[in-house]
């Protein structure tokens, strides 16, 4: 099996000995048969086992390897490190407290996602079959009920980084509208109402750092602009 | 996370543990669909579904749970759509159903339209959709918290659990009336799987150290369908739409082991049928280790709309698109039908009676519905129909308990405490992934899809030798901060617990039944394809102390209707 030698330069920090942030220069052996940055980042780790990232499904689905490479966010499983530019260079999300090496406190990413109400609403007394919902107004929710919380979008959009407190981002805003769009959910209104406000929605400035990044190819952008189309249509 | 959401609901405190946040759970890798015979495109029957999960278990699973499992079905599934899946829809507003393997109607006839499904991401849609329905409900998730082992008393009652929060590794004790485990598999005691990182058997360990026994762990599901190379999974829903096998001829080879079911036979079938084929010099690509599945054939737009997760997987793992060209696969160890005895309450049960405040749910569990071999999308049907009933147990279990918790038993916790000073003062020892590897090879090369007399006797000895490595596992990252070296190490430690129960079980089971099958099991007229029912028909039972096997019989009584009498499978 051919191996090759491939270049990283990861950013470092360990709270229980470190004084501040530092990046190490580091390199391993890889073979023909790794393929994405999660591959080589596993066999970093045997190499040295203090590197410390998230990972689970190694597949792209479950969302916990999002992490800034190269400069740009995106999943460490779906990414062929060959395609990169070397030394690779990684570092956590930004905008969001580290709390060692690669991993970040996602818990303000996670508020304004609860803060959303991020389930269906709908008070009538369920039917004793499935609620109806015709294949047209199904194909509503492709694109967005498909977002798997990794943060990649909200991480690199700018307005984020300056109000995580207020602005609720990307992926919230994706998944406000999952449930707007959904024929089975009865509080478009009062869902409108939480979000008009000038920062919660009206805080994106359609930079679109959020489509560019989604690994699922999902567009948060076109989302909030049709919230914000019907925040208009409400007001007439 | 279903059994949280009823114990929410019916007012209780509950706190959910995980390893990671609640939507990483591999539940979320699920594809395909969740079976209930709600008959919308076509009629179908729970009685057809008990019928066909009796037959796809190859006779071992428990026909009580079956039947409540089949009974229950379209009740949870529209308990689900009610919550807000996004289960895609007929042109009449139903839910979409589709074709499966080993899904039939009328006892076995034809394939029949019962798995719901969301795309080909029904996993990742109700694994949302409970979540969200729990944050509704504030159910209190503690995220990053990696349970270390379960508290019993002196009498064998379950107290609770020690677990470790990850971010700052402090020990903690969490006491509880009733403890249920949701833990999922432990397909990364294979070199190759579809499962993971995280699916290490955590819930089988910590049950395995404190007495419990593990049923069935000989019975473990290859997915015919992995990404050749990669491991990752592809839905048996693609075949399920239309997708044909084919070897390096060509031919849809399926035809000749399964002429009725074809693609859509069971996947114990099915796999071997590809196994066969490679082992026969008919498999695919210069090594000739794999074969291809094939859409090239279906309407684009029909791939587009019905299987896109699939297509990037295999544009993304395979560098293949499969409206062009087919898909590399190779069986590939996928779920584990053991697990921790239970009844259809969901009620842990040792030596015939419930254990105390203990309730197990999911890949984890062992009802048994599975049997030798479970069908595809009747994982996440056990999921919802015994998250919910073991939650319902719970309920009533707790109504029945004193206000004041017991006096906590210790012995548990200072195991815990011990296990990882251990792992911190350990010097001159093995690394994690060395002893790791060697589990796994082992298991590979030992316990496959065709199991091999000698080569078990070996492989009990050998993994008997990995287990000296955990036991001296040794890491260097000594940090109190999300030490994940650390948790790898405690994860090994489940894992080798569920690699010596497969084995051990595995070489003692001297028939073929299911995804169990050895060369000199012998295929005669009262042994049908070396299934031993005079010897064999019986539920394995391995304790961790002194790994001794026990066994007790399968339940053919079902609840209301007649058994389904043995029968030698065929599809």
């Amino acid at each position: 099996m051919t191996t090759e030698t491939v270049k990283f330069r990861i950013y470092r920090y360990d709270p229980d000995k470190d004084a501040k942030p530092y990046m190490q220069d580091i390199s391993v052996e890889l073979d023909s048969t790794d393929r994405k940055l999660l591959d080589a980042l596993t066999k970093l780790k045997v190499k040295d086992d203090t590197i410390t990232f998230r990972r689970s499904c190694r597949e792209g689905v479950c969302g916990s390897d999002a992490m800034n490479i190269n400069g740009k966010n995106g999943l460490a499983c779906l990414t062929d490190f060959r395609d990169l530019k070397q030394p690779i260079e990684l570092r956590p999300l930004p905008g969001l407290p580290v709390v060692r090496d690669l991993i970040v406190d996602m818990t303000q990413f996670f508020k304004q996602y609860h803060s959303i109400k991020p389930y269906v609403i709908n008070d009538t007394p369920p039917p004793e079959r499935e609620r109806l919902q015709s294949p047209e107004d199904r194909e509503e929710l492709n694109g967005l009920y498909e977002c798997i919380l990794c943060a990649c979008c909200s991480t690199s959009c700018p307005s984020f980084w300056w109000n995580p407190d207020k602005f609720v981002g990307p992926a919230g805003l994706l998944a406000a509208y999952r449930f707007i769009a959904d024929t089975r959910d009865t509080a478009i209104n009062e869902r409108l109402d939480n979000l008009e406000d000038p920062y919660r929605l009206f805080r994106c400035h359609t930079i679109m750092n959020c489509v560019d990044v989604c690994p699922k190819g999902l567009n948060p952008t076109k989302a909030i602009g049709k919230i914000k189309d019907l925040m208009v249509k409400r007001a007439v | 996370m279903r059994a949280a959401l009823q114990l929410s609901e019916a007012g209780l405190k509950t706190a959910v543990l995980s390893k990671v946040f609640p939507t990483r759970s591999h539940t979320v890798a699920a594809q395909g669909g969740v079976s209930a015979s709600l008959g919308n495109s076509e009629e179908d029957h729970w009685t057809w579904h008990m019928y066909d999960t009796v037959k796809g278990s190859d006779w071992l699973g428990d026909q009580d749970a079956i039947e409540f499992m089949c009974r229950e079905a379209p009740k949870v599934v529209t308990e689900l759509e009610h919550y807000g899946m996004p289960f895609d829809r007929n042109a009449d507003g139903t839910i979409y159903q589709r074709p499966f393997g080993g899904h039939m109607s009328n006892f076995g006839e034809k394939p029949v339209r019962r798995a719901c499904a969301a795309a080909d991401r029904t996993g990742h849609a109700m694994l949302h959709a409970l979540y969200q329905r729990n944050v509704r409900a504030n159910t209190h998730f503690f995220v990053e918290w990696m349970a270390l082992d379960l508290i019993r008393d002196a009498d064998g009652n379950v107290q609770g659990v020690v677990a470790m929060e990850m971010e700052t590794s402090e020990i903690v004790v969490f006491q509880a009336k009733a403890t249920l485990f949701a833990t999922g598999g432990a397909g990364r005691i294979y070199a190759s799987s579809t499962n993971a990182f995280i699916n290490t058997g955590d819930g089988l360990g910590m049950a395995a150290r404190a007495g419990i026994p593990l049923e069935d762990m000989e019975f473990w599901q290859f997915h015919p369908t992995g990404v050749a190379g990669a491991g990752v999974l592809i839905t048996e829903g693609v075949r399920g739409e239309g997708g044909i096998l084919r070897n390096s001829a060509g031919e849809r080879f399926m035809e000749r082991y399964a002429p009725n079911a074809k693609d859509l036979a069971s996947r114990d079938v099915v796999s071997r049928a590809m196994v066969t084929e490679i082992n026969e010099g008919r498999g695919c690509g210069p090594n000739k280790d794999h074969v291809l599945l094939d859409i090239t054939h279906l309407d684009p737009d029909v791939i587009m709309s019905k299987l896109p997760g699939i297509r990037e997987i295999s544009i993304k793992f395979a560098g293949v698109d499969p409206i062009k060209a087919p898909i590399p696969v190779v069986p590939t160890c996928h779920y584990q039908m053991g697990g921790i005895p239970t009844n259809y309450h969901g009620e842990v049960v040792v030596e015939g009676k419930p254990v105390h405040g203990f309730y197990a749910a999911g890949e984890c569990a062992c009802a048994s519905v599975h049997g030798a071999n479970r069908l595809g999308t009747n994982s996440l049907l056990d999921l919802l129909v015994f998250g919910k009933s073991s939650a319902n147990s719970m309920i009533d279990f707790i109504k029945q308990q004193p206000l004041e918790l017991p006096q906590l038993a210790t012995a548990d916790v200072e195991r815990s405490v011990a296990r990882v000073e251990r792992l911190n003062k350990q010097t001159n020892g093995v690394a994690v992934n060395d002893a790791r590897t060697a589990m796994q090879r082992t298991m590979q090369a030992h316990c496959g899809v065709f199991r091999f007399k000698d080569m078990l006797a070996q492989g009990v000895e050998k993994i008997l030798e990995v287990e000296k490595m955990v036991q001296q596992t040794e890491i260097s990252d000594k940090s109190s901060v999300f030490n994940m070296a650390r948790i790898e190490a405690l994860e090994l430690e489940n894992l080798i617990e569920v690699a010596k129960a497969t084995m051990i079980s595995a070489n003692a089971r001297t028939e073929s039944r299911g995804a169990h099958v050895r060369d000199d099991a012998p295929d005669t007229p009262e042994t049908p394809n070396g299934r031993d029912d005079a010897n064999w028909l019986k539920h394995t039972l391995w304790s961790r102390e002194g790994n001794r096997l026990e066994y007790k019989p399968v339940n053919l009584q079902p609840l209301t209707v007649d058994t389904i009498a043995l029968k030698t499978r065929s599809y």
